[in-house]
C-alpha cells in the first residue's frame, strides 16, 4: 500500500470534520474521493497537504508514518497537489512554472538556457510540445493543468492529489488531461482524483471512496458500482426523481418580455429573445460562446450597443443593474463567490440585502422584519445554517448558492436570470435547486437559465437557446430538446475551426 | 509574438524616437555631453527607481523613498559636520540604517497583513520628520572626500562627461536586473506579484520575500540619499519631496505592470532616461516652461496605462479564441 490512512479525525470548533475516516490508496491506480459538499473531501486532502494538521489518526507514506506541516513539506514527503484553479503563475513563463524554486544555478544565479531545455524536457515526457519562454496565461487552462500536473509529479513523484481538475474544462481537454492522468498511473502514481463529475469518475477511476458527514461509507471497485448506488452513498438517502426529468411540455406561454437585436459589439452579435410568463429558456454553448454576456446584458451589468426591451406595457430601461432590477429582473450570477454572496456578511444580511437596497436607505427594514424574511427563507429553501446570524462565508457552497437565490426571492422579480445555478455544488444541493426552478415556474416566474450541463438544461427548460461564438445560432423547443440535438447545434463550430 | 515583452519594445521605441526627433531639432543632444549629463542629473532617480521597481513588481508599493533620500542627506551631511567619521564609514552606517527602515516596513506589511500603502505612507513621514528633527536648514557638506567624489568622471570622446554617479547609477541598474531576473528571490518577486495564494502553493515564503523587497528599497533609497548628496553637495529636509511619485512614474513608463507580476528592470531605465530626455529638450528648446515636463510625463503614464490594459485585453480575446 503506498498511502494509507487509519481513524484520521479533524475537529473545528462546533463540528467533527473528520471521523475516524480510512483510506487506502495504492500504487498505480487512480482513486476517486467523492461525496457532497461538507462530507470532509476537503479537510481529508488538506490534512495529506499539510494544509491543516490532523487532530488524530495515523498516516503512513511507503509504510513510514508522516505529518505532513505544510504544503513544502508534503512536497517534499512526495505528495503533490493540484486544484482546480490557482496552482501556478499566469504572469511567469511556461519554464519559471515548471522550474520554480528548482532551478539550475551557477553562483547563485539563474541559468536560463538549462532551465529551459529542462523544462522542454518535461514537458516532453507528457507529450507536450510547447514554447516554454511564453506566459502561462497564455495557454489554455487545459494545458496550464498538465503543466501543473508536471510540476506536482516533478516535485513529488509518489502520491498525486487532482481536486476538481476539470471543472473548467470542456470535454476535449478533459480527455488531453486524462491522457496525462493514465499515463502517470502507468508509471505507478497513487492519484486521488476528486470530482463532481460522475460520468469521470466512471471514465477514469479503478477504485472509489465515499464519505458523507466526515465518515467514510464506502471503498469500491469503480467497475462494480452503478450510478444509481454511487449517488446513495453519497446522498444517504433514496435519490429522489429530481434529476431525472421529463421535458415540461407545458405548451406556450403567454408573452410577457421582448428583446430585439440586443447585441453588443466585441461581445454578443444581436439577438432577439423572448421569454413567456412561468417559461424557462435555457442557454447552451460552451464556455466562451457568449451566455454569460448575453444574460449581463439583459440584465443592465453591460450595456448593450443595440436593441431593445419591452414587456406589454411598453419599453423596459436596461442600462444599469438597478433599472433591470426596477424592471422586475433579477441575476444570479455564475461567480457565486465573488459576485454573488457577500461572505463577511450573515445570512439575514444577505438574504434582505437586494430588498434593503431597492427601498433605499432611509427605509431601513425593522429587525423583526429582516429576521422574519431570513427565518422564512431558510426554512422554504432548506438552507442549512447553524442560524440567520452566521457567515454566509462559512456555508457550503450549496447553501451559499440558496442564500444568493433567497435574496432575489425575497424582491419578488418576474424574470430571474441563473448564470451556472449549480456549478460547484453537490449532488442534493443540485436536485434541491432543480426542484426549486420547476416551483418557481410554477408561481409564473420567467427564468433564464445558463447551464453547461445539458442534462440540467434539458430537465428545466421549455425552449433552449444554442450559441455558438458570440451568437445565438439555434433555438430548439419541444422534442428537438434532446442531448445529441443540442450538442449537435454546439458542435458545429468544432467543425469549422 | 507574445505580450510579455511589448511594453519594454514600446518604451525604448518612444525613448528612441524622441530622440530621434529632437534630435532633428538639435543635432546637439546627440552629444556625449548631453548622454552624460543624463545620467548624472537622474542618478539618484534612477538609482531610487531600481527599488521601485522590484517592490512593484513584486505587487507592492513604497512611498517612504523619497523621504529616506532627503533623510539620508540630511544625516550624511549633519554627521559629517559633527562627528569626524569618514564619509565612507557614514555611507556604511545610513545603508545599514536605510535597509533597516525597509526590512521593519516589509514586516510590518507581510506580519500585520497590512496594506503596502499605508505602512510605506507611514514610513514617508517617519524619514521625513526624522530628516527633521537632524537640522531644519540646508547643511552643506564640506569634506576633501566629497570634493574627490564631486570631481570624480572619466571624458568621454566628444568631451562628454561620465560621472562617478551616472556610473553608480549603470552598475545600480545591472544589479537590479541581476536580482529581478537572475535570482530565485527575483522569480519569488514575480511570483508574489502575479498571486499570493499560487506563490505560496509553489513554496515561495512570503514573509521573507516581502521583508527583502523592501529592505532592497530601503537600501536603494539610502544609496540614491548618498548619491543626491554628491550631486547636491549639502543635506536639506525639504529635497526630493514627491520623488517617490517620479520614481512610480518612471517604473510604470519603463513598462511595468502597477499591480505588479510583469516588467523588466532595463524598461525601468530607459523610463528614467526618457523623463530626462524631455525634461533636457526643454532646457535645449529655452522658451517651454519646466512644467512641461510634467505634462508630458502625465500624457505617458496615461499612454502606458492604456497599453497595459489594451494588452491584457488582447490576450484574453486571444485565449477566448482558443489559443493552444
Amino acid at each position: 500500500m503506498l498511502l494509507s490512512i487509519r481513524s484520521l479525525t479533524k475537529t473545528f470548533p462546533g463540528t467533527l470534520a473528520l471521523d475516524g475516516v480510512d483510506f487506502d490508496l495504492r500504487a498505480g491506480e487512480v482513486h476517486a474521493l467523492l461525496g457532497e459538499n461538507g462530507a470532509g473531501k476537503s479537510t481529508l486532502i488538506k490534512c495529506l497537504t499539510g494544509a491543516y494538521r490532523r487532530d488524530g489518526g495515523t498516516v503512513t507514506l511507503d509504510g513510514a508514518p508522516i505529518d505532513p506541516q505544510s504544503t513544502a513539506h508534503a512536497q517534499e514527503l512526495g505528495i503533490g497537489t493540484v486544484y482546480q484553479e490557482v496552482n501556478l503563475l499566469p504572469n511567469l513563463t511556461v519554464a519559471q512554472n515548471l522550474m520554480f524554486g528548482r532551478e539550475p544555478r551557477r553562483f547563485g544565479l539563474i541559468q536560463t538556457r538549462a532551465m529551459r531545455a529542462q523544462a522542454r524536457a518535461m514537458l516532453a515526457e507528457y507529450g507536450l510540445s510547447l514554447d516554454v519562454d511564453r506566459d502561462l496565461g497564455t495557454y489554455s487552462v487545459a494545458i496550464r493543468q498538465i503543466i501543473a500536473i508536471a510540476r506536482a509529479v516533478a516535485l513529488s513523484g509518489k502520491v498525486l492529489i487532482l481536486d476538481e481538475p476539470t471543472a473548467s474544462l470542456d470535454a476535449a481537454e478533459v480527455r488531453m488531461v486524462f491522457d496525462v492522468v493514465r499515463s502517470l498511473r502507468e508509471r505507478g502514481l497513487g492519484i486521488v482524483f476528486v470530482s463532481h463529475f460522475l460520468d469521470q469518475v466512471f471514465d477514469l477511476t479503478d477504485r472509489v471512496t465515499v464519505l458523507r458527514n466526515g465518515r467514510k461509507i464506502v471503498t469500491e471497485d469503480t467497475a462494480n458500482l452503478d450510478r444509481v448506488r454511487l449517488i446513495e452513498h453519497m446522498l444517504g438517502r433514496e435519490l429522489e426523481d429530481a434529476t431525472a426529468h421529463p421535458v415540461m411540455a407545458r405548451g406556450p406561454r403567454p408573452p410577457m418580455l421582448e428583446f430585439r437585436g440586443m447585441g453588443r459589439r466585441g461581445v454578443i452579435e444581436p439577438f432577439d429573445l423572448a421569454v413567456g410568463q412561468g417559461e424557462v429558456v435555457g442557454l447552451a454553448g460552451l464556455l466562451g460562446s457568449g451566455r454569460t454576456e448575453s444574460a449581463e446584458l439583459l440584465f443592465g451589468l453591460r450595456n448593450a450597443h443595440s436593441g431593445t426591451a419591452r414587456d406589454q406595457k411598453g419599453p423596459l430601461d436596461l442600462s444599469s443593474p438597478r433599472a433591470a432590477i426596477a424592471a422586475g429582473f433579477g441575476l444570479v450570477p455564475e461567480e457565486r463567490k465573488t459576485d454573488g454572496i457577500v461572505a463577511d456578511l450573515s445570512v439575514r444580511e444577505n438574504i434582505i440585502l437586494g430588498l434593503q437596497a431597492r427601498a433605499g436607505w432611509a427605509r431601513p427594514l425593522s429587525r423583526g422584519e429582516q429576521n422574519r424574511l431570513a427565518d422564512d427563507y431558510i426554512a422554504r429553501l432548506d438552507i442549512r445554517t447553524s442560524g440567520r446570524d452566521k457567515r454566509v462565508g462559512e456555508l457550503s457552497g450549496g447553501n451559499q448558492q440558496k442564500v444568493v437565490l433567497a435574496r432575489w426571492l425575497a424582491m419578488n422579480p418576474r424574470f430571474l436570470i441563473l448564470d451556472e445555478p449549480t456549478r460547484g455544488i453537490d449532488v442534493g444541493a443540485h436536485a434541491e435547486i432543480l426542484r426549486l426552478i420547476h416551483e418557481l415556474v410554477e408561481g409564473g416566474m420567467s427564468l433564464l437559465v445558463i447551464s453547461s450541463e445539458i442534462d440540467e438544461l434539458i430537465a428545466v427548460s421549455d425552449r433552449v437557446i444554442v450559441l455558438r461564438d458570440r451568437r445565438h445560432v439555434a433555438e430548439l423547443t419541444g422534442e428537438e430538446i434532446a442531448p445529441n440535438r443540442i450538442m449537435g447545434a454546439i458542435a458545429a463550430t468544432e467543425r469549422a475551426a | 509574438m507574445s505580450t510579455r515583452a511589448l511594453p519594454l519594445y514600446v518604451t525604448i521605441g518612444i525613448f528612441l524616437l524622441a530622440y530621434g526627433v529632437f534630435w532633428l531639432q538639435f543635432p546637439n543632444i546627440l552629444s556625449t555631453r548631453v548622454v552624460g549629463n543624463l545620467l548624472t542629473d537622474n542618478a539618484y532617480l534612477g538609482i531610487v527607481a531600481v527599488g521601485m521597481t522590484l517592490v512593484i513588481l513584486g505587487g507592492g508599493i513604497d512611498l517612504s523613498v523619497g523621504s529616506v533620500i532627503a533623510f539620508s542627506g540630511v544625516f550624511i551631511a549633519v554627521m559629517l559636520r559633527d562627528t569626524g567619521l569618514h564619509p565612507l564609514a557614514v555611507f556604511a552606517a545610513l545603508l545599514a540604517l536605510t535597509t533597516a527602515f525597509g526590512a521593519g516596513m516589509g514586516f510590518l506589511i507581510d506580519r500585520l497583513a497590512m496594506p503596502a500603502f499605508i505602512v510605506t505612507l507611514a514610513g514617508m513621514f517617519l524619514a521625513r520628520g526624522a530628516a527633521y528633527i537632524l537640522s531644519i536648514d540646508s547643511v552643506p557638506i564640506q569634506h576633501p572626500f566629497y570634493d574627490a567624489l564631486q570631481g570624480a568622471y572619466w571624458l568621454m570622446p566628444g568631451k562628454g562627461r561620465l560621472t562617478g554617479i551616472g556610473v553608480v547609477m549603470v552598475l545600480t541598474f545591472a544589479l537590479g536586473m541581476i536580482v529581478a531576473h537572475k535570482t530565485r528571490f527575483g522569480a519569488s518577486v514575480y511570483a508574489l506579484g502575479g498571486g499570493e495564494a499560487a506563490a505560496r502553493l509553489m513554496g515561495v515564503r512570503q514573509g521573507r520575500t516581502t521583508v527583502l523587497v523592501y529592505a532592497f528599497s530601503g537600501a536603494m533609497a539610502g544609496l540614491s540619499g548618498i548619491v543626491f548628496s554628491i550631486y547636491t553637495g549639502s543635506g536639506y529636509s525639504l529635497a526630493t519631496v514627491g520623488t517617490e511619485l517620479t520614481a512610480i512614474a518612471a517604473v510604470v513608463i519603463g513598462g511595468t505592470l502597477l499591480s505588479g507580476g510583469a516588467g523588466y528592470m532595463f524598461g525601468t531605465l530607459v523610463g528614467v532616461l526618457t523623463m530626462g530626455l524631455i525634461q533636457t529638450y526643454i532646457v535645449f528648446d529655452g522658451s517651454l516652461s519646466s512644467w512641461w515636463t510634467k505634462i508630458v510625463v502625465g500624457i505617458l503614464l496615461l499612454a502606458f496605462i492604456l497599453l497595459q490594459k489594451g494588452l491584457l485585453k488582447l490576450s484574453q480575446m486571444r485565449l477566448a479564441k482558443g489559443a493552444p
